[in-house]
């Protein structure tokens, strides 16, 4: 891809540079690690490392002994509530009594190092009572409940019309997809400081203030406006970030020894400390008429959602109803579980129950196009949904959602040239070389969807507040920052509707109302629409105070490149001169549409909008040693509209290389409940030389209801490129391919 | 067991006071010294977000013990720089202008590490680039935007003569 930026200020539908860029490229950026306060201690974790035990005893004495240590705490020194979640609160802050996933929380401490923290940690001894865990999925629902709230997170069945037609022609499987972390760069950090008041600041790498805010409240006992939160440097978050971590425990902490404190997880806390994606197993049948028309299709699936519900109930919801893929299905049943489990909790993670289904729903579509005959491609084109049509749930798609368009133009796209042989570019790199002749080029085809935005019923809105002095627009909200970009879109939002070149970026706490998480795909539409409210309020007060000034009426006056204009050319202004030193001001919320919750038969108007992608691998493999280069990424995505091209097609990209993890090497191995390779030594994410080529068309129908049309662009990406490289795998090795993680023995067939 | 060294950083001669002598260079750079641009990323050296250079080779200061290199170069992010006013490398100008930057914690070690491919390299080809970064971890651009910049600062090093890396 090439793409051309734009250093100076820009507007919307320009390649802008993002704000924090610069000091980013020169490591002035501050990330919540980054923090450091006077007096400020280390605080630590101690976790579990049984799946299942009850607790006889925790015995302090000999940690608090420890030179440098300022506090030792558990459970019983919490003020308030031992039980947080991010949708409900059923997660112990320290386990009490029963353990029920390795790497749940036991103690803290506070020490003045580092390494001393560390050790009073191994000094603090727990004495367990160790179970047996449950850690099959398939048997949760019936096992004795780990829990009081039960072993089943959601049951979530959709009927959709004749359950007992079919098509003559019929394809089944049962498909699994392993353990993804999100494995962001930056470990979760924060710096929590005691105030005179008797509250807590914190300065933390997150998705969402005010739930968060929420939560530490409750546990810490304190009314939610003694603590106060501020976003500090995210480093990528990809949902890992939305539940809490360490903000409890550090805030705990700080008001303990009134001194502030400091947490950063390693590498192998971090893999401990956030939920992942869910492992799923899914059975699927399709039936279909000879031409490849759909007629039936019926899944079953298997959410393993761990240890606590996290947002299992949501992602389980988003499998059932993205089941189908982005095809017409006129009769279905879908039965999908989230199920509790002595396994790790999980969670959000980029695509959010659409990639999990996505593997399985593209398998079959692959093989109902084998079983009829028809092109791949073809036959996904002639099932294509369009607006108009209805989902599962009997909604009918009122936005845009041009699923044929994505089809067609990644279709489209030239392949790559044929391959030339160099020793690092074989599949296993040079180290575990392929043979030249052994390699086979394989080309998979497969198309994904999924909502944006929150659904159900939920009421969800974010506030944002403009601000406008001597032509410095300066905007509040807050919205999390976690790379994405976000804060490029204020700026350019800003300048293109009030005419100004400067735009303050303030930073994102809670002393503003909620800008809710950023996930979903969700802050373009639900920060980026309060962000242009707001600045359009602010625009219209403007422009009145220049037309009574001018005994004008204000629908004359318009402003035009930086400048506020009559109609009739009378009036000439240049924005950053009006007015000295007056400040115009607004906040605004903004909020979506109304949904409506699923009913008993998975009908309903439960989400806002939706967004599709369709990918195009080509692989290298080597079936002989299972060994596999993925090359080339060719794609289309709906995007409403593009606001920042540049970033747009980071977002394709990024997304596209975690897509190809999923499919060829990213799992967190479990054994008996215990993550076996919590390091990025053993847990692989694409390297440079890992990462493919990647081509791509951005389809532009602008969607009602959403700033300047754009639809939230991070997710699609991931949610089909990882069936799309498995395709391309199965096209050579011709193996059925039903798992992922794709690994070598999976190709080889040994 | 506590020791005092110095170490000389960007070209500076620095005080270690009484540090504890199993300190990394990571966390000597970081929180003793002040220099937060060396990230911590696994701690143990595999995604680059600690990397800098000692006396010219690129390292994972994570994997380095502080007071073994007290008579070597170090150069962190922070000693970057075209001119004594701060203005950008360009490398790192290209990032900015080719959107390689994303959340933006990879990219100090990113930075240090297509430096130092630069400084042996001045007209490296896609596997070589590729090769170069290969040991640091990007998880949020899928690279894309990195071999973009990395191209550009190639061609913009060749059209200012190399006047700087």
């Amino acid at each position: 891809m090439s793409v051309v930026t734009r250093r100076s200020p820009g507007r919307v539908g320009e390649s802008v540079t993002r704000p924090d860029a610069v000091p980013k490229v020169r490591g002035e950026f501050a990330f919540a690690g980054d923090l450091w306060a006077d007096r400020m201690l280390w605080g630590q974790t101690l976790r579990s490392p049984h799946p299942s035990a009850r607790i006889r005893g925790i015995e302090v004495a000999a940690a608090l002994a420890i030179p440098g240590v300022a506090a030792v705490l558990t459970g019983a020194d919490l003020p308030g509530r031992n039980r947080y979640g991010l949708e409900h609160r059923d997660q112990p802050v320290f386990a009490d009594d029963v353990v029920r996933y390795a790497g749940e929380p036991i103690a803290v401490v506070a020490a003045d190092h580092p390494e001393t923290a560390r050790r009073a940690c191994a000094a603090i001894v727990v004495a367990y009572d160790v179970l047996e865990p449950l850690t099959d999925p398939a048997v949760a629902a019936e096992a004795a409940p780990l829990h009081p709230d039960g072993n089943v997170f959601r049951e979530l069945i959709i009927r959709r019309g004749d359950l007992s037609a079919r098509g003559p022609i019929v394809v089944e499987g049962t498909y699994e997809i392993g353990m993804q972390d999100q494995a962001f760069m930056g470990p979760e950090a924060g710096l929590a400081i005691p105030a005179d008041d008797g509250g807590v600041d914190l300065i933390v790498s997150t998705q969402w203030l005010h739930n968060d805010r929420e939560q530490v409240a409750e546990c810490l006992g304190l009314p939610e406006e003694m603590v106060r939160i501020t976003l500090g440097g995210v480093g990528g978050a990809f949902g890992a970030r939305e539940d809490v971590s360490l903000h409890i425990h550090s805030c705990l902490l700080a008001l303990h020894t009134g001194r502030p404190v400091k947490m950063v997880y390693s590498r192998r806390e971090s893999f401990l400390g956030h939920v992942h994606r869910h492992p799923a197993r899914i059975w699927m049948r399709h039936s279909a008429d000879a031409d490849g028309t759909l007629v039936s299709f019926e899944t079953r699936i298997v959410l393993d959602g761990g240890a606590y519900r996290s947002s299992s109930y949501h992602v389980t919801a988003n499998a059932a109803c993205f089941a189908a893929g982005p095809y017409r299905v006129p009769n279905a049943l879908v039965e999908a579980f989230g199920v509790r489990t002595n396994n790790p909790p999980c969670g959000a993670m980029r695509g959010f129950g659409a990639v999990q289904v996505a593997f399985a729903h593209e398998a079959q579509m692959d093989r109902v196009a084998e079983a009829c005959g028809v092109d791949p491609v073809e036959l996904r084109l002639h099932n294509a949904l369009a607006p108009g049509d209805e989902l599962l749930t009997g909604q009918r798609i009122t936005g845009t959602l041009p699923v044929a368009d994505v089809i067609r133009a990644c279709a489209a796209v030239p392949l790559p040239p044929p391959r030339v042989d160099d020793v690092l570019a074989r599949p296993g790199g040079a180290g575990r070389t392929s043979d030249d002749v052994d390699v086979h080029r394989g080309v998979g085809f497969a198309v994904g969807f999924k909502n944006l935005m929150y659904a159900e019923g939920y009421d969800d809105f974010s506030t944002a507040r403009c601000s406008l002095t001597d032509g410095v627009a300066t905007v509040t909200c807050a919205a999390a920052e976690v790379g994405q970009g976000f804060v490029t879109l204020v700026q350019q939002f800003a300048r293109t509707i009030l005419g100004v070149d400067d735009v303050v970026v303030a930073p994102a706490d809670t002393s503003i109302g909620s800008a809710g998480s950023t996930s979903a795909s969700r802050q373009t539409m639900m920060s980026g629409g309060a962000v242009e409210q707001a600045c359009r309020a602010v625009r219209v007060q403007l422009l009145a105070r220049v037309a009574h000034e001018h005994l004008e009426s204000p629908v004359e006056l318009d402003i035009v490149d930086g400048r506020v204009r009559s109609r009739d050319g009378t009036i000439d202004l240049p924005v950053v001169d009006l007015f000295p030193g007056e400040t115009f001001e607004a906040t605004e919320e903004f909020h979506h549409r109304a949904t409506t919750p699923l009913d008993a038969d998975g009908q309903g108007d439960a989400h806002v909008s939706f967004a599709c992608a369709a990918h195009r691998a080509v692989v290298d493999v080597d079936p002989e040693l299972g060994l596999v280069r993925v090359v080339h990424l060719a794609t289309a995505q709906d995007v409403g509209k593009v606001l920042n091209p540049v970033q747009v097609v980071g977002q394709v990209e990024g997304g596209i290389a975690q897509g190809v993890g999923l499919a060829v090497m990213e799992e967190l191995v479990l054994e008996r409940g215990v993550v076996r390779n919590p390091s990025f030594t053993d847990y692989l994410i694409p390297t440079a030389l890992d990462a493919p080529d990647v081509d791509m068309t951005l389809i532009e129908e602008p969607e009602p209801g959403a700033p300047f049309g754009a639809k939230g662009v991070g997710e699609p990406p991931t949610i089909s490129s990882t069936p799309a490289v498995v395709a391309a795998i199965r096209s050579v090795t011709g193996r059925p391919l039903d798992r992922v993680p794709v690994r070598p023995h999976d190709i080889t067939g040994l | 067991m506590t020791e005092s060294y110095t170490l000389r950083v960007n070209g500076v001669v620095r005080d270690v006071r009484d540090a504890w002598v199993g300190e990394s260079l990571l966390y000597v750079l970081r929180e003793r010294l002040g220099l937060p641009s060396v990230k911590s990323g696994c701690e143990q050296g595999e995604c680059g977000s600690c990397s800098v250079l000692v006396s010219g080779a690129l390292v994972c200061s994570c994997l380095v013990l502080a007071a073994s290199v007290s008579e070597q170069e170090i150069v962190t992010p922070e000693g970057l720089q075209s001119d004594e006013r701060g203005a950008l490398t360009t490398v790192q100008r290209a990032f900015v202008d080719e959107g390689a930057v994303q959340c933006g914690f990879c990219t100090p070690g990113l930075v240090m590490a297509v430096h130092e491919l630069l400084a042996r390299d001045d007209a490296p080809d896609d596997l070589a680039i590729r090769e170069a970064i290969s040991g640091n971890l990007c998880r949020c651009t899928g690279y894309g935007r990195v071999f973009a910049a990395i191209r550009r600062a190639v061609a913009d090093r060749d059209a200012d003569s190399g006047v700087d890396t």
